[in-house]
């Protein structure tokens, strides 16, 4: 690759830690609302449910202007900065990660809750006949019937932050090795006119996007098969 | 009230949407107790309170002494060591038969002496399922995923075994394969279980006990063939009315290939495949296959000709009537149940009291626990 | 929160300055228009709308992005960049008329917070008594090529640089001083003319070459007369005073 600038595969490591670090946390913070809303039959938690999709519906700019009014100074995320000293969460990895978070969080919790809803209330009835606490059950029934829907929701959720680019352009301010990811990037190398190196990143994501959507459809293809 | 140590005490009261449920009842914490009644009498509901996956206020359970809920007290499902197999198996699809059966199955079975818990091979052996041990429950026959659930079920050491209608998914000949499998568990464990249908023929192999529930109420409760034999209770009067008696084999006439039987107050000659003398085995005597007459027969191809004793008659319809008889020739033995018509009473100037023969046509032989004869025996029409 | 009016229209900018605009109406034109000269660009408008009747459609974005879209057909008429060059590469292109290339303004550079007092001057620079300072992408837009070059003159570009933001185009600069997320930043004087609560620091010009912003008729609106209207109207009085209004300085008028 003689004659690209050095630091093209910079966003595309930034990139993958970020998407690695958000599917992370959305799995850990993801289950439990996930298991709330699959479970609960409080009258309002499709309201939650409604909170947690919107991203799903919102441009990446309203999200991305309340994050930067959220996470700056003012905000709850400069408050938060100010613990290690910062003053704003804005252009940070920490930023963008919860910007993510925010952003793919539907990706995660949708499937994850379908899964769950599918498991429906049997298998939890039979574990607690077998005097399994709530906890055990949801460890060793809930959690590996769901598993298709741990997997749908990784993927997905790591393909969709991997893939988000308004919120970053957004919040990011296009730092190298801190916030400029792979999309920022593109974006960055097609707006000064330097489309080899812009063709080389864009076709790989074209590549990854393939490879996602295939592996979501061969999961969904398995897991078809499982239940029937 | 029986001793409450020795007995199952239940009483669930509550709304549950539109379905009013008031049920109590109380049975010996022994053997199988049927809860039998139509489908929607709220008879899954009692066992999903007695199992403590349904919470009703005001409800009270104990078994043996032991209270798991009552006005200040809930023990969750988990905290209840019951048994509960339900209409389908239900069993982890994600888990081996192995990994199924071992689910509930404590550690070590602490604190519990080895004959007194279920032993792992025990019930592989009860329940036929060496074979399935590695399989996938997705790879298995309906017939085979019940009885997987049953042995996950007792291999987590109930004190109570609690069955909802665990056949009823079941084809006819499934069914039949499994009913002998029940029927061993019912006398190698000592384990109590209260096991709802609303197949009375189930009832009336399994059941020794007989709790009858009919829209959210408890109208009887009792010794099987005692509830059986009730002319005030749907049973009785119902087209396929019978009773039921665990009787004892006296000696088999291997010429003839008859068995004579030993039950109260009377004997029965049943046409069988050898069976050794001493074994217990249920009969079931059709209301429908037993007709009166004053006199003993002269001369006539029916093998069973029972003294016995009226004790009521009940109008079914306006041609037929359903008649208690008490066996034995001082009629004290046990009861029995004849369907005649108006008519033929009236003849015979039959009334309550009397002494009569009953002619049995027809006598119903549960197959052997050991065996898996599918077919019952019964004599040809006279 | 008085930002928000200010912000929600910045923010209105920069997600219109990404459609390309939809098919010219027979009596408007589709103006790209770099987004310093948002708020000129949008009075001038109105005032063309007023005397002609003709529509100009503004779409608002970098010069930079403007300049890839005009070289992939995009279906604007005039351009309104914020530097020399990519319009002259157009006209060498052979994507704008010849001899249209005219300078409509020349910039100005701001150093500003929306904190009273913080920029007190290129001390303030020297100082760099703070976290973050905003800049657009120097290699898209030229506010951003200017403030690096001003940072350089002064030497100190390569102590701020770690301290680096850089909005896609300058509207985004503004966003993050205005929102305080960074404390300070390089953006255009006619972003903040009529901004009184915050602090400034006009760079001077010696620091930084002349920002000048040339407009020029695309081939797409050769034979436009909205474009054509517009593209004169740009060049009128009325035009130069609500540039000037606006803290830019126009060159005299050359004879065309």
């Amino acid at each position: 690759m003689a004659g690209l600038p050095p630091d093209i595969w910079q966003p595309v490591r930034l990139t993958v830690e970020l998407a690695a670090m958000t599917t992370l946390i959305l799995l850990i913070v993801g289950t439990p609302i996930a298991w709330w809303l699959a479970r609960s039959k409080a009258w309002w938690k499709e309201g939650v449910a409604a909170v947690v999709a919107l991203p799903l519906v919102l441009p990446p700019t309203v999200l991305g202007f309340y994050l930067l009014v959220l996470l700056g100074p003012d905000g709850p995320g400069g408050a938060l900065a100010g613990l290690w000293g910062g003053r704003t969460l804005a252009f940070t990895f920490e930023g963008l990660v919860i910007g993510s978070v925010v952003y793919s969080m539907p990706f995660v919790v949708q499937p994850i809750r379908n899964a769950f809803d599918a498991i429906g209330d049997r298998p939890l009835e039979v574990a607690a006949t077998l005097r399994a606490s709530p906890l055990k059950a949801f460890w060793t029934v809930a959690v590996p019937l769901a598993r298709p829907g741990f997997l749908s929701g990784a993927v997905l959720g790591f393909a969709h932050t991997v893939g988000e680019f308004g919120i970053v352009l957004m919040i990011g301010g296009n730092i190298p090795g801190t916030t400029k990811v792979l999309s920022v990037a593109i974006y960055d190398y097609v707006e000064t006119s330097q489309w080899r190196e812009a063709n080389i990143l864009a076709a790989g994501m074209a590549a990854f996007a393939f490879v996602v959507i295939l592996t979501m459809m061969m999961l969904e293809k398995r897991t078809a098969r499982i239940k029937g | 009230m029986r001793d409450l140590a020795n007995s199952i005490n239940a009483q669930f009261r509550g709304q549950l949407g539109r379905f009013r449920l008031d049920a109590a009842f109380t049975v010996p914490a022994t053997g199988i107790t049927g809860l039998f009644g139509p489908s929607g009498c709220g008879k899954s509901t009692v066992l999903r309170c007695i199992a403590g996956l349904q919470q009703l206020p005001g409800s009270r359970f104990s078994i043996a002494g032991d209270t798991w809920q009552d006005e200040s007290l809930f023990r969750k499902a988990h905290q209840r060591p019951i048994g509960y197999v339900f209409q389908e198996a239900s069993l982890f699809q994600h888990l081996s038969v192995k990994g199924n059966l071992l689910y509930g199955a404590p550690r070590q079975p602490a604190g519990q002496s080895a004959s007194q818990s279920i032993g792992f091979d025990e019930v592989l052996e009860l329940l036929g399922l060496v074979p399935l041990l590695d399989r996938s429950p997705r790879h298995l026959s309906g017939g085979e995923r019940q009885r997987v659930a049953i042995g996950r079920a007792l291999l987590s050491q109930p004190k109570l075994l609690l069955m909802d209608e665990p056949l009823s998914a079941l084809d006819r000949l499934t069914k039949d394969d499994i009913l002998p499998f029940l029927e061993r568990l019912h006398e190698r464990l000592s384990l109590p279980v209260i096991y709802v249908s609303h197949d009375i023929t189930e009832i009336e192999r399994l059941a020794d006990h007989l709790v009858l529930m009919r829209a959210g109420a408890v109208i009887a409760s009792g010794p099987l063939t005692k509830l059986q034999s009730d002319p005030t209770l749907p049973l009785a009067a119902s087209r396929d009315a019978a009773v039921n008696f665990d009787a004892i084999v006296q000696r088999y006439d291997s010429d003839y290939g008859l068995v004579t039987l030993q039950l109260e107050g009377a004997e029965l000659l049943v046409p069988a495949p050898p069976v050794a003398a001493g074994e217990r085995r249920r009969v079931r005597i059709a209301a429908g296959d037993v007709s009166l007459a004053r006199q003993q027969p002269q001369q006539s191809t029916i093998l069973n000709a029972l003294p016995t004793r009226i004790v009521s008659a009940t109008p079914l319809n306006a041609s037929e009537m359903v008649v208690v008889l008490a066996l034995g020739s001082g009629g004290d033995g046990a009861r029995l149940l004849a369907r005649v018509t108006r008519r033929s009473w009236d003849q015979l100037q039959l009334a309550t009291g009397q002494q009569v023969i009953a002619q049995v046509k027809g006598v119903a032989l549960a197959p052997g626990r050991g065996q898996t004869v599918r077919s019952v025996s019964r004599l040809p029409p006279a | 929160m008085k930002f928000i009016m200010p912000l929600k229209l910045a923010l209105l900018g920069a997600a219109v300055a990404c459609i390309t605009s939809s098919q010219a109406l027979a009596d408007s034109a589709n103006i790209a228009v770099a987004a310093n000269f948002t708020e000129p660009a949008k009075e001038i408008a109105a005032a063309f709308k007023a005397k002609t009747g003709h529509e100009a459609v503004l779409s608002f974005g970098s010069s930079g992005q403007f300049f890839t879209q005009i070289s992939q057909d995009a279906p604007f008429q005039v351009f309104l960049s914020a530097d020399s060059a990519r319009p002259k590469k157009l006209v060498e292109d052979g994507l704008a008329v010849k001899d249209s290339r005219f300078t409509y303004a020349v910039g100005k550079l701001v150093l500003w917070s929306k904190e009273p007092g913080l920029v007190k001057g290129e001390q303030t620079l020297k100082d760099g008594k703070f976290a973050k300072l905003s800049i657009c992408n120097p290699v898209a837009a030229p506010y951003g090529a200017a403030a690096v070059e001003a940072m350089q003159t002064l030497r100190v570009y390569d102590e701020l640089k770690p301290k680096f933001v850089e909005g896609a185009n300058i509207s985004q600069a503004f966003q993050f001083v205005q929102t305080g997320n960074a404390e300070i930043g390089f953006v255009a004087l006619s972003q903040v003319i009529n901004d009184k609560d915050g602090s400034r620091w006009m760079v001077p010009q010696n620091l930084y070459s002349p920002i000048t912003q040339d407009a020029v008729l695309l081939k797409k609106g050769e034979n436009d007369e909205a474009a054509k209207a517009f593209f004169e109207f740009l060049k009128g009085p009325e035009s130069r005073a609500i540039i000037e209004k606006f803290g830019y300085e126009v060159p005299p008028a050359k004879a065309s």
